[in-house]
């Protein structure tokens, strides 16, 4: 079993944290491996190599001359080393960038006609990728209403989506979720005009490797005035070994519209590391509202750190517009190494970013993780609420940057990071960035169960709780809150989640 | 790593300007170890992550850029509490204005004259603390002052300190650029209060290393001059014993350029230090508060406490951190850094850091920027308090917490009668 078991616990650290904590790490389920004939490019990133997976995906050449500028910028830069995590120096030539099952050499025409190996794997992960009402092995799904239970599904295996479900019915709506391959071929008005806007080619050193050699993800439009009839959701697998995975997505949220969109992610259980190198670009206009929930559930290494996926991650939503509004909602238990800062541009006056994020670190695990929310526009608010967990050896870290620019007058940050030890040899360490650059605005940064809003303790108070109770139900009903907003797909993960507190925290 | 080329072209002027001063085996081993380490540190530019939000290209250059003279209207600070005082004019000790090095229960001497001994007990902390503290932080001017201060304080206290020794910094000329270093030993059970107040000179730049041995107790008052075109680059590095006590309090008003280190590393169970400031600035005014704290043993306790007043143009930055070590159990760490803007054009920085690697301890760390509670300055004018008045009483109140922490009544009047008078002049 785990280290957990011989850890002393300190008194006052709730007893089902420990367990939740215990029962995720115990075993990894998503560890088993799908067996197909598979396609790679030649290891290794070179022009070619660019142009190749751009020709793979029938590219039009503005596409390609994009993919190539950012690859002759990142071969100038230096990758960062600022966060708090430790692993050996990548050889980035040494993987393969590109890898397609062989069997979706000739794009099936629906999903009907996908390998039904491949079809079989996402049954297994309990993502059934047909336009069926239950959801497999979801505690509650027979009883929700019909309506809720529907989500559309992209499946992005290795480097390549397999299928979307629902388009029909989507379209209908005027709603357009493809792969971002087939949004380049389909709609390259759209992608022209969006990609790269809020993370540029030239971000950072990972996200601009992903701006030259991405090879699928997922691609959202929604029209203006239309809320999304159904949940939008798009699952990664990395099945391959030796291979690095680099998705894009791209979501744009129209005036007035209102889209839900869920993300997944599980690989094989493997002795060698895997690079991940993600971007999600979000354009939110004039009132409309995405939200964007993760539960990231990557293979983690074993228990004594071998193996395991590095993710490094960049995702950023952008507030385009007047009373534009984003949630970042993330539940991080996989990964050996986790880099990741969903970030908000608030640039859009009343716009509004939200991020809650729970990080379980176990193990060897090391997780840097935060947000960043950059207020530019008048009354904008944010709001951030972290809860990291290390346990093992773990090391779990929260960064983040909140800044109120000149301009951003009377507006709002409210942020709370929580940490959790579970023995000795791990740490939690809090790196808040806080930039004030004018007086209308509040900003508030605390990390500790004590200083909970005084007006909601007072109303507990008042309904008869005592302030001990009463400081649980806020600060701990808070996390749980957001876990069980998580939508269905992620209920199994997220139920064991709930009976997480953080009591006992350090600080 | 290699420093970049404009990096090293910046030390190697600076440190061209400077000659290593004369003095007996262990100081001149001291300071050319410690030259050494500036010239593989570098001295710091703004692209350096512990000076994102302070820019030290003034500290950097060679020549100090000229400070005016300010011609202070308040009578000199401390100047009601019985002490020993002493006195350096631009950085030059002033035997004249200065007290007899005399004191029951402490010895004084200065480090111009005690460094040409061969046999010293400072010889074992000077330049020791401060390499020290060099990680895993870079602090490149702490190291540039070991190398380079001829004159300093010496000071040892072997019991309870008959009085405090307080240090004034006379600031005559506008273009002096002044070293100095001290180092303070506080004996076993000794108590020892010191003071400090003054610009000091157009730069400054000043170490302090303090070992508190077990159960000593060592406080810490000073209130850094009113000179507006004033720059000071201030380290103090503290070690604690079992149960000993460290408390340091900074008073800062005005200032083009202060920038505060205070390292302190707890290494006996049951230690207790605290650091806190209050920094009021008005116009052309930046203000670094970096304080790094290291938990190293059981059971003690920390407290940070900064806040800023600012307005018109001026900035406040904040950079604290409490490390946490592994064996660190039952560590009781608090941070706190406020700050109040009383218009649009003031800036607040702040970075609060937590690192911890024990699981039972409690760290709490708040950071808070606003301008005036409007319904707390309404509430007072409804009572009848004048506007000017009422807002002065709130300035007062957000600063209390870090005046809380003198423990002197007489030297907190002394600090709030400065606050009081910053005030009065700095109306809107």
């Amino acid at each position: 079993m785990t280290a957990l078991d011989k850890v002393d616990v300190k008194e006052g650290v709730d007893q089902d944290t420990v367990d939740a904590v215990k029962s995720l790490s115990g075993k990894y389920k998503y560890g088993w491996e799908t067996d197909i004939e598979m396609e790679y490019a030649p290891k290794g990133v070179t022009p070619d190599i660019v142009r190749l997976i751009s020709s793979k995906n029938g590219e039009p050449d503005w596409m390609a001359e994009w993919r190539l500028g950012a690859f002759e910028r990142w071969t100038k830069m230096d990758e960062p080393t600022w966060a708090m995590v430790n692993y050996p120096q990548i050889d980035y030539q040494d993987q393969y960038y590109y890898a397609r099952p062989k069997s979706m050499e000739i794009k099936p025409k629906s999903l009907d006609e996908v390998d039904p190996k491949l079809l079989a794997t996402y049954e297994k992960l309990g993502i059934p990728l047909q336009e069926q009402m239950i959801l497999a092995g979801v505690e509650g799904a027979e009883t929700a209403p019909a309506e809720g239970r529907r989500v559309a599904v992209d499946a992005v295996f290795d480097s390549v989506s397999l299928g979307t479900t629902f388009q029909a019915e989507l379209k209908k709506a005027g709603v357009i979720f493809c792969s971002i391959s087939e949004a380049i071929r389909e709609h390259p008005d759209l992608v022209r005009k969006y990609l790269g806007t809020v993370v540029p080619a030239s971000d950072n050193f990972f996200a601009t490797l992903n701006s030259a050699v991405f090879s699928d993800g997922s691609f959202v439009y929604v029209p203006p005035g239309v809320r999304c009839p159904m949940e939008l959701s798009t699952y990664f697998r990395i099945n391959a070994e030796n291979t690095g995975q680099f998705e894009r997505t791209l979501i744009i949220a129209d005036k007035g519209s209102y889209v839900s969109y869920l993300e997944g992610c599980t690989a094989p259980k493997r002795d060698t590391t895997q690079l991940h190198a993600a971007v999600v670009e979000i354009v939110v206009l004039e009132d409309a509202e995405v939200k964007y929930s993760t539960v990231q559930n990557w293979y983690p290494g074993d228990e004594d750190g071998k193996g395991g996926i590095y993710n490094f991650v960049t995702k950023r939503a952008d507030c385009r517009e007047a009373r534009a509004k984003v949630m970042w909602t993330q539940v991080e238990t996989g990964s050996a190494v986790t880099w990741k800062y969903p970030s908000c541009i608030l640039r859009g006056d009343e716009s509004q970013g939200e991020f809650y994020s729970i990080a379980i670190t176990n193990n060897y695990q090391q997780a840097d993780t935060g947000t960043k929310m950059v207020h530019l526009g008048k009354n904008t608010k944010s709001r951030i609420v972290s809860k990291g967990i290390s346990a093992g050896r773990a090391q779990n870290t929260y960064r983040g940057l909140v800044s109120m620019h000149p301009k951003a007058t009377n507006s709002r940050n409210y942020t709370q990071c929580d940490s959790l030890l579970i023995g000795g040899d791990c740490g939690a360490h809090t790196v808040p960035y806080i930039e004030v650059k004018n007086n209308s605005s509040r900003v508030e940064h605390e990390a500790t169960t004590s200083k909970v809003d005084d007006d909601q303790l007072f109303y507990c108070r008042q309904r008869g709780m005592d302030e001990e109770e009463a400081v649980a139900l806020v600060v701990n009903g808070f996390c749980k809150d957001v876990l069980q907003a998580l939508p269905m797909e992620f209920a199994m993960e997220a139920q064991q989640l709930v009976a997480i507190s953080l009591e006992g925290s350090v600080g | 790593m290699a420093l970049a080329a404009a990096k090293q072209e910046a030390t190697a002027t600076r440190l061209e300007a400077l000659s290593l001063p004369e003095g007996a085996t262990w100081a001149k081993a001291a300071r050319q170890d410690a030259l050494g380490r500036v010239r593989a540190m570098g001295l710091p530019t703004r692209r350096d992550e512990y000076w994102k939000y302070t820019n030290p290209a003034t500290l950097v250059q060679a020549e100090a850029p000229a400070a005016c003279l300010f011609d202070a209207d308040e009578s000199p600070i401390f100047g009601q509490i019985d002490r020993l005082r002493i006195v350096f004019v631009d950085g030059v000790f002033d035997a004249y204005a200065s007290d007899d090095l005399a004191l029951a229960g402490v010895t004084i001497e200065r480090l111009a004259e005690a460094g040409a001994t061969d046999i010293h007990w400072a010889r074992d902390i000077y330049g020791a603390f401060e390499a020290r503290g060099q990680t895993p932080v870079a602090r490149p001017f702490a190291a540039l002052n070991t190398a380079f201060a001829s004159d300093g304080l010496l000071i040892r206290a072997s019991g309870k300190a008959a009085m405090p020794v307080s240090v004034e910094y006379l600031h005559r000329s506008e273009t002096s650029d002044a070293i100095l270093h001290h180092v303070i030993r506080v004996e076993e059970g000794a108590e020892l209060t010191l003071l400090e107040n003054g610009p000091a000179a157009a730069r400054f730049n000043k170490v302090m290393e303090v070992d508190v041995a077990d159960g000593a107790s060592f406080h810490h008052v000073r209130a850094q001059g009113r000179d507006h075109e004033r720059r000071a680059a201030t380290h103090v590095f503290a070690r604690l014993g079992a149960e000993s006590t460290f408390k340091s309090f900074t008073l800062t008003v005005n200032g083009v350029l202060t920038r505060n280190e205070v390292v302190v590393e707890l290494t006996g169970d049951n230690a207790v230090a605290h650091v806190a400031g209050a920094a009021v600035g008005d116009g052309d005014f930046h203000h670094d508060d970096t304080v790094f704290v290291t938990h190293d043993a059981v059971a003690c306790e920390s407290r940070q406490v900064f806040k800023k007043v600012l307005r018109n143009g001026a900035t406040g930055v904040f950079q604290g951190k409490i490390l946490v070590k592994k064996d660190a159990q039952k560590t009781d760490g608090y941070q706190i850094s406020q700050s109040l803007m009383l218009d649009d054009n003031a800036q607040f920085l702040a970075k609060p850091e937590l690192e911890i690697y024990a699981d039972d301890v409690a760290c709490s760390h708040g950071s808070t920027s606003g301008a005036i509670d409007e319904d707390a300055l309404f509430y007072l004018r409804s009572r009848g308090v004048p506007e000017g008045q009422a807002q002065d009483l709130l300035v007062l109140a957000f600063l209390a917490e870090a005046i809380d922490e003198i423990d002197d009544p007489a030297i907190s009047a002394d600090i709030l009668s400065r606050l009081d008078g910053w005030l009065q002049r700095h109306h809107s």
